[in-house]
Parts: C-alpha cells; structure tokens; sequence
C-alpha cells in the first residue's frame, strides 16, 4: 500500500484546497445557521467536474479512483460538513448504477450524474426500516411491463434535490431481506413525492427528506439488477457509502482539531498560552493521534476498493472509528474553547452537533461493529 | 471572434513576507516565492473566455517572462483558452514597461489577425499600468483602460471606465485594446477536466530567434527606465478636517496655506 499522492492528485488536491478555504469554509457557519441548501456550493463543484471523479470516461466521467475521490471529499468535507456529505451521497447513487446497473441504465444515467446535471440519492431507511435493513415495508409490485410502487422512506439525503433515486422496495414481505428489490426512480415521476424535511440537532443545510410513493408506475426496465436481489445492492452500496460517511466525519475531526490547536495556541490564562499545559497538550496528541489512525483506514478501505479486493470490513472499521473519533475530537474541541466552546460565536459547536450524525447513519456504531464482528469470526 | 489576453505572472502578495528585493539589481527575487496569475489579468482571461461563450472564436493567451511563467499560462489552459504562447528568452530580461509592450505587440502581430487585446489594468507588483497601453500605441489601436463592463456587438465596443469617484461610458470600434479592473467579473476556478487536458498540452516558447523584434528595442537594451532605488513609501500623514462657519474655517485655510509656504 502506498498512498504517496502522484501528479494528477497532487494537482487535483491543491485546487480542491483552494476552492474549499476560499469558498466553502468562509461560508460554513452561515449555511448551518440559515439552514438553507448550499446551491452556490454545489454550482462550484459541478464547475470544477468533482461529481464525475469515479465515473468511467465512457459515462461522462473523468475515470479515476476511489482514492483520490476519497481524498477530495476529505477536504471538502473539513472545510464544510453539510456540502462533504451531498457530495458524498451521490456515490450512493452512482456506485450501485455502476455495480448492478445494465448498459442502458448506465448510459442513461450516469453522464448526468457525472457531469453534476443532477444529484443522486438512496433509498432505505423508513420508519420501520433502519438498523432492521430487511424489514423494508415498501412494495413493489409488478404490473406487465411496469412496477407499481408504495410506501414511505425518511431521512433521505438529497431528497428533493436529487433527480435519480435508488428504491430498496419489497416483493416479498414474508421473506423480509430476500424480497428486497433495488429500482431507479427519476424526480417528476407520477405517483412520486415528497412529505417533510426533517428538522435536525445538526446540519440543517442537509435535505433530509420523507419521500412517499402513491401507486408510483415505473417502467420495468428501471429494475436495477435483479428481482429480490436488492439486499446485496443495498449491502454493497453501504459498504462503499461507509467511506464516503467516514470520511466526512474526518472532516469534521481535522476541522475541530485545527479550530482547537489554534485557540489554544491564543488563549492566554495564569499568563502563557493554554497549548502550553499539559493538560491541553494531551487533549491534542489525541486528537491528532485519532485522526491520523482513522485516516489510514479508510485511505485503506478506499485502496481496497480500487484494487477490486473485499474492502467492506475495513469500511466498516473505518466509518465506525472515524464517527467515534470525530464525536471525541469534537466535544474535546468544545472542552478547549471552554466557555466561549459552548457559544454559537465558534464553529466547534457545530462540529459537536454534526459529529453526533455520523455515529449513527449508513449503520450505527452498534451496527458497525456487528458487522465487523460477522467478517472477523468467519475468517 | 479572435481575441487575445496578456498576462504576467506575479509573486503572490499574500506571502509577501517571503518577498525579498535584490538590492545589487534592485529586481524581485522569485526564488522562493509562490507565483500566481497578476489577478487583473485573470479578469481579463475570463472575461476573453466569456466573450469567446457568447460569440464563439478562440483565446490567445500571451505572457512574457522566465520559463517558470508557463505555470501560469498552463492555468489559463485549464480554465479554458484555446492557446497559450510565452515569450520568453535570456534578451528579453531587464525590459521596462516599453520594451515589455513592444514585444508582447510583436508577438500579437505574428499570431495573426485578432479583434480585440485584454489585459489586466495593472501587475499587482510594478503597478505601472503602462503595459496595456503600451501595445495598443505599437499596434496603432484604440484603447479603453481602467474598464469594468464590456459589450461588444458586431464591430462596436461600448465600455464602462472606472475614475477615481465616478465613471464614464465610452465606446470605440474593434480593434482595440482593453484593460480590466476587478469588478467587470468573478474569475473562474479551472475544471479537472480542464486540469488534466492543460498538463499535456505544448506551450510553444517563442524569443528573438522567431520573433521580428529589433534587438535594441527588447531587454535591458529597449529600456529606457532604470530602477534606481525600490523602498517601500512613508505613508502619508493624516489629512486636517477643518470645520465650522464657512467664513471661520476659509480664514484658517487661508492661514494654513499662507504658513506653509503653499502658494
């Protein structure tokens, strides 16, 4: 393994950086207060041709890994949070179009999406559905050349945004996982809407979105991969999603992390600069020491993927140990500002509310780790 | 429409602590320092760009200076020009603003026919803003300096020209030479797409050898100017603001002219 970024990344990575400092992170604290959707920020990355990284040049894209994909919303990600994770929820589109898709699907759908034309979203969770991924209630039923589709889905980042949706729908209720059905459902298809935006602790620039199907006809080649096999889709896409998800709470590590060694390198009490404690200097070893680990595994897990190895336990590994240090670096964060930490006069905040996201979506920490645990007593 | 941008690439001024001056030529010392697009110039990079989007034709992007300003020119490559040239050659170096401009026009000359000239209004660093200006006189062009909106239709330009409170609206036929402040546009960021395509791309490097420029009128030798002395300026006192009666405040002013000396 070797991650010594080359040319193109280097390349690519500076002007992510500039973009990043000079138009997302200035702008980070007033999206989150206002809780408006970061259009402007999104227009950037679409200009830049961010959206298309992974996707193959056939398809619209530029063809590079998931590596320098990971690295790149990394930093958009620490620069802000809420623009990291549209960015990131789009490869939960893109990634099962590439897996399971047909030719005619991918050529459809993809080029859209890898120019940023439109956005991409994925659909599981409903209110019944969560951590119980197969006890999906959502129907699908099929009708000649057509499926009709019925039920409810919450939480869904990009909804409303979003053009092309991935559904896990059931065929089979009785069977739980195993009637689970992927389809690709386009915005504006009749019988499909939208119900509430969910009001969050945190992020509340991130659409979070109820969509509803009512007798929602979709014709049948919108079918992704096979009927009842939408389980596996749902299981592969998360996997890869992990990394997107981890990778935005590293960026909300790093950016807590920078907020706190530099206040503590400001702060003056008992007349010298608090960094100079040991006490703090402690907090921030481990801050560092976190990120630094949770780094490399999910570096790691993105490698894996590239090299078309098994990467899904150390996603998995990498998602949960990247939420959990991003929790911990962002209520130490708030402990270094002290006071003026618990005001809304300073980001970290912020971070601490939006840390609290990432242990719980694309699998909680409990979930994680029963997944880690199944891959590791199986080996 | 053929239009082309001068540029010149400059030490960043947000590093300027790393900006030394060589006191034995009195030159900047590069080594060391980040460069970056003079940011006039990349205004008027992106404005040729979307001129270029509205009427279609092509950019020539031309920049003299030492081989490391062919970081700069590839950056307009990204962004989006058709095609970058650097004037670049061991004769060129030492050239004032008048030398600079004779040979960025001789170059402009041998690209062939074009419409209209961009540049920024001034360097970020020599501030002398006489460059522009310059090419437009050795090409016997119009010339619109200090412009910060541009329409052009058919052969017409019609500008908005920045004065120190205030602007005026001024219109002139093509050919010309334009000159861009910050305000006429918010400069694009180059796509990866743009990145990627850029790296691969030739960027011819023309010196005397395959330029028709008298050898006395480029370098050191087509300079009139020396630069004796770089010093960074005494800030200006705080001006007095007098007030009151008018009769009052005349009868001070007076005084105060009268005891310096002033007329």
């Amino acid at each position: 393994m070797d991650f010594t970024l080359n040319d193109d990344q280097k390349m690519i990575l500076e002007l992510v950086d500039e973009v990043s400092e000079k138009e997302f992170a200035p702008r980070a604290d007033e999206i989150s207060a206002k809780g408006e959707f970061p259009a402007e920020n999104i227009k950037k990355l679409v200009e830049l041709d961010l959206f298309g990284i992974t996707i193959p040049e056939e398809y619209g894209g530029l063809g590079m890994d998931y590596l320098t994909w990971t690295l790149v919303s990394e930093r958009i990600s620490r620069a802000c949070t809420t623009t990291g994770l549209i960015f990131g929820t789009n490869l939960l589109c893109t990634y099962p179009l590439l897996q399971f898709g047909n030719e005619e699907q991918k050529k459809k759908y993809l080029p859209p999406l890898a120019k940023g034309e439109t956005l991409g979203a994925f659909a599981l969770t409903e209110p019944e559905a969560g951590s119980d991924a197969g006890n999906v209630q959502t129907t699908a039923i099929k009708e000649k050349d057509s499926y009709v589709l019925d039920g409810t889905k919450i939480f869904i980042t990009n909804g409303e945004v979003a053009g092309t949706y991935i559904i896990i729908a059931n065929m089979d209720r009785a069977r739980g996982p195993r009637g689970l059905t992927a389809f690709i459902v386009e915005k504006g298809n009749p019988g499909f809407s939208f119900g509430q935006h969910f009001d969050k602790m945190g992020l509340s620039a991130l659409p979070n979105v109820e969509l509803i199907f009512d007798n929602c006809r979709i014709p049948s080649e919108n079918l992704l991969h096979k009927e009842k096999r939408g389980f596996r889709v749902a299981m592969r896409t998360f996997a890869a999603g992990r990394i997107g998800v981890g990778i935005g709470a590293l960026g909300v590590a790093e950016a807590a992390f920078e907020k706190a060694k530099e206040y503590s390198k400001e702060r003056v009490q008992f007349g010298r600069s608090i960094s100079s404690f040991q006490a703090i200097q402690h907090i921030l070893a481990d801050m560092a020491t976190g990120i630094e680990t949770a780094k490399y595994l999910l570096y790691r897990a993105a490698w894996l993927l590239d090299q078309n190895e098994p990467f899904e336990k150390i996603s998995s590994m990498g998602k949960l140990y990247a939420s959990e240090v991003a929790m911990k670096v962002a209520t130490k964060a708030v402990q270094v500002f002290g006071g003026y930490g618990y005001t809304k006069d300073y980001p970290v905040e912020r971070y601490m509310r939006e840390a609290k996201l990432f242990e719980i979506i694309e699998g909680t920490s409990e979930i994680q780790r029963g997944v880690i645990a199944n891959f590791i007593l199986k080996e | 429409m053929r239009i082309i941008v001068c540029i010149k690439q400059v030490p960043d001024t947000e590093e300027l602590a790393k900006i030394k001056i060589n006191p034995a030529t009195n030159t900047l010392i590069r080594e060391g320092v980040p460069s970056i697009i003079n940011p006039f110039d990349e205004n008027a990079v992106e404005e040729a760009l979307r001129l270029r989007e509205k009427k279609g034709g092509e950019v020539t992007v031309l920049s003299m200076g030492p081989p490391q300003a062919e970081e700069a020119l590839r950056k307009t490559l990204a962004m989006g020009v058709d095609r970058a040239i650097l004037l670049s050659d061991k004769a060129f170096a030492g050239a004032d603003t008048l030398a600079t401009s004779y040979t960025l026009a001789i170059a402009i000359k041998k690209t062939g026919k074009f419409d209209l000239i961009l540049c920024g209004k001034q360097s970020i660093e020599g501030d002398t803003a006489q460059v522009g200006p310059g090419i437009a006189e050795w090409l016997n062009i119009p010339q619109l300096t200090y412009i910060r909106k541009l329409e052009v239709n058919d052969n017409k330009v019609r500008a908005e020209r920045v004065l120190e409170d205030s602007f005026e609206v001024v219109e002139t036929s093509l050919p010309c030479l334009v000159t861009v402040t910050k305000d006429i546009n918010e400069p694009r960021y180059p796509s990866l797409r743009g990145l990627i395509k850029a790296k691969k791309e030739e960027i011819p490097i023309w010196g005397c050898h395959n330029l028709s420029v008298e050898r006395k009128r480029v370098g050191a030798d087509g300079s009139p100017t020396q630069v004796i002395k770089i010093f960074t300026p005494q800030p200006p006192g705080k001006g007095e603001i007098l007030s009151g009666e008018i009769s009052e405040v005349a009868d001070r002013l007076i005084g105060e002219i009268k005891k310096r000396k002033i007329v």
